[in-house]
Parts: C-alpha cells; sequence; structure tokens
C-alpha cells in the first residue's frame, strides 16, 4: 500500500538467498515489559496471514545486556523483528543497540509516519519517511572537558557515510514509489560540517533525476512539519536532527505507538524495531498495542520482497484501527492485546 | 550579576508587573529615546515599516537611528557603535548564506553585544485558527544565544571528514539558567523545564542539565523539570499545554522556537528578544527571511509588533506597549483584516492601517 515500505532492492538480494526456502527464518527479540506480549500478537496475527516467516525467538541476556547468540542469529538470518529493551543505569541495554549497530554497521535509521486514516488526530495529512544518518554526527560520542567548566562535543560528517545514507534515500524514494527527497540541515551556521552533507546529498541527487530534489534548513523543517506536514515526503539528515524530527512526526500522528522503525545495514542486514518504551506498568496485564511492532513488521516483509503479506496484514491493521471498535486504550478505544489481534486476524479472511 | 540579570527580566516583564522602573537614566516621562532599527533582508523592511508606522500613530517618544545592512552588507562599527550607545534595537532578519559567504550576522550582532538570552514568548491569539487551538499554548523558549552547536568552530581533517565543536561552559549555562528562573519568577510562570540529550551528549548537555539542577535550587517556588530534546518536540505537537519556560543550549532552542512559532499559527506571529547585559534587541521569534514573499505587501508583521511592545516595555514605556499590543490583538480578533498566514486576505498595509486606525480610535 502507501507507507511502511522498505528497501526493494536489498529485498532482492534476500530473495535470491531465501528462494530455495519455503519459510523464511527471521531472528525475534520481545525484548523487555510488554515486549513479549506485543511479539505475541506479531506472531499470531502473521501465522493467520500465512506469512511464510519462521521465527527465531532469542532473548536478551537480562545482565549484560549483550548477547552473542543475538548476534549471531542476525548474522546468519540477516533481519530481525525487535521489541523494547529497557534501559538500565549504565551500560545495560543500550548497549545491545550499539553492539547491533556496530556489528551490522546499521547506518541508516527509517522512520516511516502515516496518519491513519478515521483515527483522529490534529493532522490527517502526515506521509513522511525520516531516513537518519546513524552513524556519526552529533553522536560520535568524542567529548571531553579541556578545562573545568568548560565541554565540547565533536560533531563528526564525512563523505563517504553522506553518500552512503544519502544513495539509500533516493533508493528507497524510488522503491516506494515516492516523488521528494529532502535534504535538512544547518548549513547556514555549520557551513562546513552540514555543508559537507548537503553539498554530498546534492551530488548524490543528481543520479536520481525522477526524484525531486530539494533543500530545507532544520529549523523551519520543524515549522514547515508542524504547520503543513503534506508538503514533505522523504527526509535525509544527519544523526541528531533525524533524532529529533522522527520523533516530532511521529508526534504528528499520536505518538510512538503508531510508529514502525527498520536500521538498515550494509550488505541486506536489517533489523526492524518498535522505538516506544517498555510500558513496564502495564507489563503482563494484556493491555499494550501491538500496533508499532506489527508495522515494523510489516516494513521487515516488504523488506523480504513479501509484498502482498504485507499488504494484506497493513490493510487489516488500519482498517481495524480506523473502525476504533477493538483499539487498545492508548489510542482511546477499551479493548486489551489479545481482543485487538483477534479483530485484525477477522480483518485478514 | 543576579541583580543585572533580575532587571533586565523585569523590564521586558509583561504587563501586569507595574513597578516603577528606571531604565538607562530614561524616567517613565515622554523624554525621546533614541532606538537602532535594523530592517533587514526579505521581508524584514515591510516589517519595520508597519512597526514605524504605529508608533507614529501611538506617538511613541523614539527616535530611530536606521541602518540598512540588506544584501550581505557587513556590519559596521558605527552600527555597533549606535546599539551599544542606544542599548535597544529593533530588527528585521538578515539573510545567512548556506554552505558559503561569511558567519551569520545574526550571530555576529549577538556575539559582539554578548546578547546571551533569547526570550521567545509563544502564545495563542484569540482570532487564529490552529490545529492546536483545543488547549491552551502559552510557553516561553529561553535559548542560551552565544555558544553550544553555534561555536563556529570547523575545519576538515582530511578531505570528506569534517568536524564541528558544540562548547558548552558553565559559565554560560549559569547565566541562561538563571535568566530563565529569574523570568519565571518575575512574570508569574510556574515552572521551568530544561531541555537537553544529556544521554548521548553527557559530557557537554550534562554540564547544561546538571547547571541548570544547581540553579534552580535557588528557586524553591518554581517547579522544575527536565526533558531530552527529541520527546520535547513530540510532547509539543501532542501536548503543548504542559509547558511553561523553556531553557536551552542554542541550537535546541532554534528548533523549539520554531516548532512553538508553528503551534500558534506560524513564523509571523511570535516575538522575540535577544537579552545582555549591556543591550537588548527585539526581533521576531523566529526569524525567516521568507524571500518567496518579500516586497510582495503580504508578510503578517505581528510578530515584530509584538517585540516592539516587548521592547517599549524594556524602554519604561508600559502604557505604550500596552496601547500597540492591545491594538495588535483587537484586529486579529476581529478577524476582518488578517494576512492571508492568519486564514484572511488583507495586506501587510491594511493590516497595519486597521491597527492605526485601533490606536487612534482609543486616543481619541
Amino acid at each position: 500500500m502507501f507507507s511502511f515500505n522498505s528497501l526493494n532492492r536489498f529485498a532482492k538480494v534476500a530473495n535470491r538467498y531465501y528462494s530455495s526456502q519455503n519459510n523464511i527464518t527471521v531472528t525475534l527479540i520481545p525484548g523487555d515489559g510488554i515486549g513479549p506480549e506485543i511479539a505475541d500478537s506479531v506472531k499470531k496475527i502473521f501465522s493467520a496471514a500465512k506469512a511464510p516467516i519462521s521465527w527465531e525467538t532469542v532473548n536478551v541476556d537480562a545482565k549484560t545486556g549483550v548477547s552473542t547468540e543475538i548476534i549471531d542469529s542476525i548474522r546468519k538470518n540477516k533481519v530481525g523483528l525487535k521489541g523494547p529493551l529497557g534501559t538500565p543505569i549504565g551500560t545495560g541495554h543500550q548497549s545491545l543497540n550499539l553492539a547491533l549497530r556496530k556489528a551490522f554497521n546499521l547506518y541508516a535509521n527509517v522512520r516511516p509516519c502515516l496518519s491513519i486514516p478515521g483515527f483522529k488526530t490534529r493532522y490527517d495529512d502526515v506521509n513522511t519517511v525520516v531516513i537518519r544518518e546513524n552513524t556519526e554526527g552529533e553522536y560520535s560520542g568524542i567529548e571531553n572537558m579541556p578545562v573545568k567548566g568548560v565541554a565540547q562535543s565533536i560533531k563528526i560528517i564525512t563523505k563517504e557515510a553522506s553518500a552512503r545514507v544519502a544513495n539509500y534515500a533516493f533508493q528507497y524514494a524510488m522503491a516506494n514509489g515516492r516523488k521528494k527527497v529532502t535534504c535538512v540541515h544547518k548549513a547556514n551556521i555549520m557551513k562546513q560540517s552540514d555543508g559537507l552533507f548537503v553539498t554530498t546529498c546534492r551530488e548524490v541527487s543528481t543520479r536520481y533525476p525522477s526524484i525531486k530534489y530539494e533543500e530545507m534548513v532544520v529549523d523551519n523543517n520543524c515549522m514547515q512539519l508542524v504547520l503543513n506536514p503534506g508538503k514533505l515526503d522523504v527526509m535525509v539528515l544527519p544523526n541528531l536532527y533525524g533524532d529529533i524530527v522522527s520523533d516530532l512526526c511521529a508526534g504528528l500522528i499520536g505518538g510512538l505507538g503508531l510508529t514502525p522503525s527498520g536500521n538498515i545495514g550494509e550488505n541486506g542486514t536489517a533489523i526492524f524495531e518498535a522505538v516506544h518504551g517498555t510500558a513496564p506498568d502495564i507489563a503482563g496485564q494484556g493491555k499494550a498495542n501491538p500496533t508499532a511492532l506489527l508495522l515494523s513488521g510489516i516494513m521487515m516483509l516488504r523488506h523480504l520482497g513479501l509484498n502482498s503479506h504485507a499488504d494484506k496484514i497493513e490493510k487489516a491493521v488500519l482498517t481495524t484501527i480506523s473502525e476504533g471498535k477493538s483499539i487498545t486504550k492508548d489510542l482511546g478505544g477499551n479493548s486489551g492485546t489479545a481482543e485487538y489481534t483477534d479483530a485484525v486476524i477477522a480483518k485478514l479472511q | 550579576m543576579l541583580n543585572r540579570i533580575s532587571n533586565s527580566v523585569q523590564r521586558i516583564a509583561s504587563a501586569q508587573s507595574g513597578s516603577v522602573r528606571t531604565y538607562l537614566g530614561y524616567t517613565s516621562g515622554v523624554e525621546k529615546r533614541k532606538v537602532t532599527c535594523i530592517p533587514g533582508d526579505g521581508i524584514g523592511p515591510e516589517i519595520t515599516s508597519s512597526v514605524m508606522g504605529v508608533f507614529q500613530a501611538a506617538k511613541v517618544p523614539i527616535e530611530w537611528e536606521i541602518f540598512d545592512i540588506s544584501g550581505g552588507k557587513s556590519i559596521s562599527q558605527e552600527l555597533i557603535a549606535s546599539i551599544s550607545r542606544n542599548k535597544v534595537a529593533l530588527k528585521g532578519p538578515l539573510y545567512t548564506e548556506v554552505l558559503k559567504g561569511d558567519q551569520s550576522r545574526n550571530m555576529e550582532i549577538r556575539k559582539a553585544l554578548d546578547l546571551y538570552a533569547h526570550v521567545i514568548p509563544c502564545k495563542q491569539f484569540k482570532g487564529i485558527t490552529t490545529r492546536h487551538q483545543n488547549v491552551p499554548v502559552d510557553l516561553v523558549v529561553i535559548r542560551e544565544n552565544t555558544q553550544g552547536e553555534y561555536s563556529g568552530l570547523e575545519q576538515t581533517l582530511v578531505p570528506g571528514v569534517v568536524q564541528s565543536l558544540k562548547i558548552i561552559t558553565k559559565e554560560a549555562s549559569t547565566r541562561i539558567a538563571r535568566y530563565a528562573f529569574e523570568y519565571a519568577k518575575n512574570n508569574g510562570r510556574k515552572k521551568v523545564t530544561a531541555i537537553h540529550k544529556a544521554n548521548i551528549q553527557k559530557m557537554t548537555d550534562g554540564l547544561f542539565l546538571e547547571t541548570c539542577k544547581q540553579v534552580a535550587l535557588e528557586y524553591p517556588e518554581i517547579a522544575f523539570d527536565h526533558m531530552i530534546i527529541d520527546n520535547c518536540c513530540m510532547q509539543l505537537v501532542m501536548k503543548p499545554e504542559q509547558f511553561d519556560v523553556m531553557v536551552t543550549p542554542n541550537l535546541y532552542g532554534n528548533l523549539v522556537t520554531n516548532v512553538g512559532a508553528a503551534l500558534i499559527g506560524g513564523p509571523g506571529l511570535a516575538p522575540g528578544a535577544n537579552i545582555g547585559e549591556r543591550a537588548a534587541i527585539f526581533e521576531m521569534g523566529a526569524h525567516h527571511v521568507a524571500a518567496d514573499i518579500a516586497g510582495m505587501d503580504k508578510v503578517n508583521p505581528t510578530g515584530l509588533l509584538l517585540a516592539s511592545s516587548m521592547m517599549l516595555k524594556h524602554l519604561n514605556l508600559d502604557e505604550y506597549a500596552d496601547k500597540v499590543e492591545k491594538a495588535v490583538k483587537t484586529v486579529i480578533s476581529s478577524g476582518k483584516y488578517l494576512t492571508s498566514d492568519m486564514g484572511g486576505n488583507a495586506s501587510t498595509k491594511e493590516f497595519t492601517r486597521a491597527i492605526i486606525e485601533e490606536i487612534e480610535k482609543n486616543q481619541q
């Protein structure tokens, strides 16, 4: 359908890779808190839709947060679906995200946001995709305090990483029938670093003449998203701006409970995840909303070239939400996870 | 320092704080004040001319010293000297080239005069339809204006690898945090929220956040909390009513300001002030040059008009400040002469004319 697509170029690779098998094995990391419940919902719905997926479930080590089992599983399967992870003080699970990003060079974070027809928010005209550079920029982690009371943080922008994410953005736009890519920057102030990002995007854009290309300063981008989000399509951004703008877009359509996410690495590796929290206050009570993980799973299906299954499940999910009869509390309804899951399954028929 | 901050805060405080103040030797009498004016680029000349027309009608005792630095002209010694002498300026937006060209002239002026606090109130208007009108939006962004991501320290390490330094100091963070709390205290505000990304930038934003926490202890009567910038932007579009005063490092303040201005209806509506200990410059809260409509008599001058009202309070001319602000708000709420961004089809001149008529009517 329209939105939660991923990159078909990689899908083709994946198809070849799996063509001799009936089912595609993917790594499933249910995660913490409400993670197991929403992962369960995804499994039920995928199974009812007869999606040819075999899940290889691996759990996060509660103590270290990192598990070689997870890394090995994803290395083998190349594709993973991940629920929310708690972030205990200190290293904890955050190091798993970092470990995954490093192990598979997950350089692009993809965050589609779509106003769900019939689900009322202040905006009914959002259909954006944020493509965020995920390896450098303001999140380089290089900081120090040369003298007491003076701290510096080094932002790194490279031509290589900028070209890689820009190429991905244009290929995504091509593969998903998108019309325009907007490069978002602050090159009027950071003329050299953001300047390199902009000139690289500009260069890359010339290789994709069928996709419209434009540039926008990040503060204006934030303003335009709040005023007229319908003007924006695919956006490509350095790390920090991508982080901020993707959450802003999520806010427009009703929050993180409705937004999927994909992390794209080199050689076709991709990990799809729900970016919301673990909601420990309702964990284990059958109240959680599995939509974000479901939509992430749908992105994953498209990544694997299973478009018809993706379309079918997506339609069922969106119809269930827009009808509003069996939606969870966070969306303004009073159904539990199981009732919502059953309603989606009923729509698959 | 605290005393000076307190004074500068009081001078831009809202109309309800009616204490008698003296500023720069002026009393509340009718002695003419000299004010530097930089019309700027793009829509700048149109909005400053709107303010001048309104001031004339309101018989505001101001004498302008006008400096045209449009089209990339550099900032002269005379200009800085004029602002230093007058201590107060009204300014339109100055365009900064992307990629090439000199450092932002907006930044250059702020740095030259050490205007460390950018104050941007974003409050809903009666009469303007927005997506967020079902909840009250009344927030004030206090943005650190001198350092952070705007340090201007950049270099190419090897071809294709560029670094940019973000600098956060305890001194500047203390100063802006204190300004925010003083502002809250003097304006009957209840809460200050510090915006940061200290979960990633642990040392720089960590220093900013820790400093805000320390300063907060000096103001037990003002509630304090903090929020990560990405969540903050999501919260702003979902539940803007939860925000009161927000204190931010430079870049985040720029983004939050633009979201805030959009929440109340767009770039033309929010006023802004750049405050230092020696001078203050008043301008639009979200200063975009809007080249696409420049010179077409379409721009909405409300943001600069309200900034000029803030300026008049700063100059101890409260009576005039109230006159201007009231007339602007009356014209907007009556809905007859709105510019296109507010949902009407009046020109800048027609909107300004309506404000002038409103002032003249009240003066009779």
